[in-house]
């Protein structure tokens, strides 16, 4: 299952919802605000540092370095482009968008 | 026939997604799809008995609920961390439900075909 939430952290309970749901092994694509959760500053607080070893993590990179966030990720968060983003949901059998 | 889940996270009213929800729902259920309604977070506030909204001048929905019956849906599922947080008990809801823990309702979520979020 492909997990996507597009909200910040720090305005929206999203994307704790997702990661109180979401089980080990589904995927997580963060897009929008969503990146910065996985910002090296957030990433602690906002709970995706800590799923790392249980989530495949992955942000939108034109959302990311619309940002200015590139090179301030925490480790770990694959990058993926709109490509790619295409790819992820057609691996997943599902996909919820948490708005 | 597909597993449909529809998950609702918004209170009512607030916004339009809890009666948009509702519409989607029953469309699905007329092509006799495998229908599951999920409330979390905001969303047990769209099940809340004795909901008046005459004063505001918007649509009560929340009768509509106590109709899904009669289309067949009759899977509603409650996540009891969120009704609990809001200090809410099956008892205050306008319809039955089966409450579910955080790890039920995720292993439900994850075993559907298709999951529309509201």
């Amino acid at each position: 299952m492909l997990h996507i939430v597009n909200k910040s952290h720090y305005q929206s309970g999203a994307l704790a919802s997702c990661l109180r749901l979401a089980r080990p092994g589904h995927a997580l694509l963060l897009t929008e605000d969503g990146v910065l959760a996985a910002a090296k500053a957030s990433a602690a607080a906002s709970g995706v540092a800590a799923v790392l070893a249980t989530l495949k993590v992955y942000v939108l990179q034109p959302d990311v370095e619309a940002r200015g966030l590139a090179g301030r990720l925490i480790e770990g968060v694959g990058a993926v482009g709109y490509e790619g983003f295409v790819d992820l949901v057609a691996e997943q059998p599902t996909n919820q968008s948490w708005i | 026939m597909k597993k449909f889940m529809f998950v609702n996270r918004k209170a009512p009213y607030g916004t339009i997604y809890a009666l948009e929800s509702l519409e989607v729902v029953l469309i699905t259920a007329t092509f006799d799809q495998d229908v599951s309604l999920v409330f979390l977070d905001d969303g047990v506030y769209e099940l809340v008995k004795g909901q008046d909204t005459k004063a505001t001048g918007i649509k009560n929905h929340s009768k509509t609920y106590r109709a899904l019956e009669g289309y067949d849906v009759e899977k509603l599922y409650v996540e009891r961390e969120s009704m609990a947080a809001r200090g809410l008990g099956e008892d205050d809801l306008i319809v039955d439900v089966t409450v579910l823990s955080t790890a039920e309702l995720a292993d439900l979520m994850a075993s559907q075909d298709v999951v529309l979020s509201f």
